[in-house]
């Protein structure tokens, strides 16, 4: 067993993935390089990650943050994914800028919160949710750069497989990792 | 006798009166830009056109081109200070690609992707603005407007209305309609107007119609803007 920080050389790089305030297009993105993920699991081990189920995250090699922070729990995978990846990649559009969810930091909180579980069109017990097991919403969605240190940005609502693909076997080999124009969208 | 100045080392001939991005654009070379449109007199508010004179850097769209003038254009510096300068009129607006109409025929998007950037970098201001829907052809976004003025000056100089001016100062700046109520729909402005057709990004936009290119054939998603050229130079661009 390693202590914490010292990686070992011998073992594949690890790697968690995470979705914040996002669809989960992101990781449908990934499972679209089709049968190319088996090359990936034979190259790769993956830790924390809606793809193994592993809730909690462990010392790894980079760390995909899909979505933006918009709740405390959020805010807790996001402040533990930095403290254990020594890359982190925001990926796609809401973990770069907010994306869609951050459209929402036009009104204030109340506003949203009552136009969902008050006033909204089929709303039959009216009430805006406060069980202790819901994590709190912070009062703006923010891109995730703006809470931590984030060390590269794939843009893209989602990015292609391609860009994913190309981004992946780049880092593993350690070469540069540079783009086709078709490879970088921000939608 | 001929003038010619020296863009990265390329000499180009020009005559005088003409600004560097004039005479960049007659030879066929790409100085990334948002607010100039040559049919217009040149306003230098976007600052993406920066170029280096005399190791100072200047907006290129305003800047006369002189005989003998070394120019740098394409250096990573300037690269970066471009990135820079685009990556702050996205944080200052509310520009969301994914829910815009504009996007892939969208100038501002189309300029982000040519000089590389990735992220917003900059902390989001996120303002609050409104969406102007009282016209019944056209809808102004004010989330999306950079301020560049171009529907300013098309109203202006070429509809001769004035429908549209900036008022404020600073980061309060902001575009405003003429009309009793400040409403769209209820100013001179028509869809005919060249100054519904002149927004280099989401702002302005025609009602009655969305998305109606799919995706992969949009103006901007096989080639470049340095390969396609400005949306409004398109032969039956909106």
């Amino acid at each position: 067993m390693l202590s914490r920080g010292v990686i070992d050389v011998s073992a594949k790089p690890r790697i968690a993935t995470a979705s914040l305030c996002g669809c989960f297009g992101c990781h449908t993105s990934l499972l679209d390089i089709d049968e190319r993920i088996l090359q990936l699991v034979d190259l790769v081990e993956f830790d924390c990650s809606p793809l193994t189920d592993i809730k909690t995250v462990g010392d790894c090699d980079l760390g995909l943050i899909e979505g933006g922070v918009a709740n405390t729990e959020n805010l807790e995978v996001l402040r533990a994914f930095r403290r254990h990846c020594r890359t982190l990649v925001a990926v796609g559009a809401c973990a770069v800028n907010g994306g869609i969810p951050a459209m929402r930091n036009a009104f204030a909180l109340r506003e949203c919160l009552e136009e969902s579980y008050v006033r909204g069109v089929g709303v039959y017990h009216p009430g805006i949710p406060r069980d202790p097991e819901i994590p709190l919403l912070l009062d703006r969605v923010h891109p995730i750069h703006e809470v931590v240190k984030v060390d590269y940005f794939l843009p893209g609502c989602p990015p292609s497989a391609e860009t994913l693909w190309t981004f992946l076997t780049a880092w593993l080999s350690g070469e540069p990792i540079a783009f086709s124009y078709h490879q970088i969208h921000y939608d | 006798m001929s003038t010619t100045l020296r863009l990265d080392g390329r000499e180009i001939p020009f005559t005088p009166g003409q600004t560097i991005m004039d005479a960049a654009l007659a030879v066929g070379v790409y100085i990334p830009h948002l607010c100039h449109n040559p049919d217009y007199a040149p306003h230098g508010s976007c600052r993406v056109c920066m170029v280096g004179v005399n190791g100072r850097l200047v907006s290129a769209c305003t800047t006369a081109a002189l005989d003998g003038m070394t120019v740098e254009s394409n250096t990573e510096t300037i690269a970066a200070t471009r990135r820079s300068i685009v990556q702050l009129l996205f944080v200052e607006g509310n520009h969301v690609c994914p829910a815009c109409e504009r996007s892939g025929s969208c100038q501002l998007q189309a300029v982000a992707y040519y000089v590389g950037m990735l992220s917003p970098h900059f902390p989001q201001c996120f303002p609050q603005r409104p969406v102007d829907a009282s016209h019944p052809d056209f809808m102004i976004d004010f989330n999306r407007c950079i301020l560049c003025e171009l529907c300013v000056r098309a109203s202006r100089d070429h509809d001769h209305k004035r429908v549209f001016a900036v008022s404020g100062r600073g980061l309060a700046s902001h575009l405003v309609i003429d009309s009793p109520s400040g409403l769209l729909g209820d100013s001179q402005f028509a869809a005919s107007d060249r100054a519904a057709q002149v927004c280099p990004t989401g702002a302005i936009l025609p009602k009655h119609r969305g998305y109606e290119q799919p995706i992969g054939q949009r103006l901007y998603d096989q080639a470049p803007i340095s390969v396609v050229g400005d949306l409004r130079a398109q032969p039956g661009g909106d």
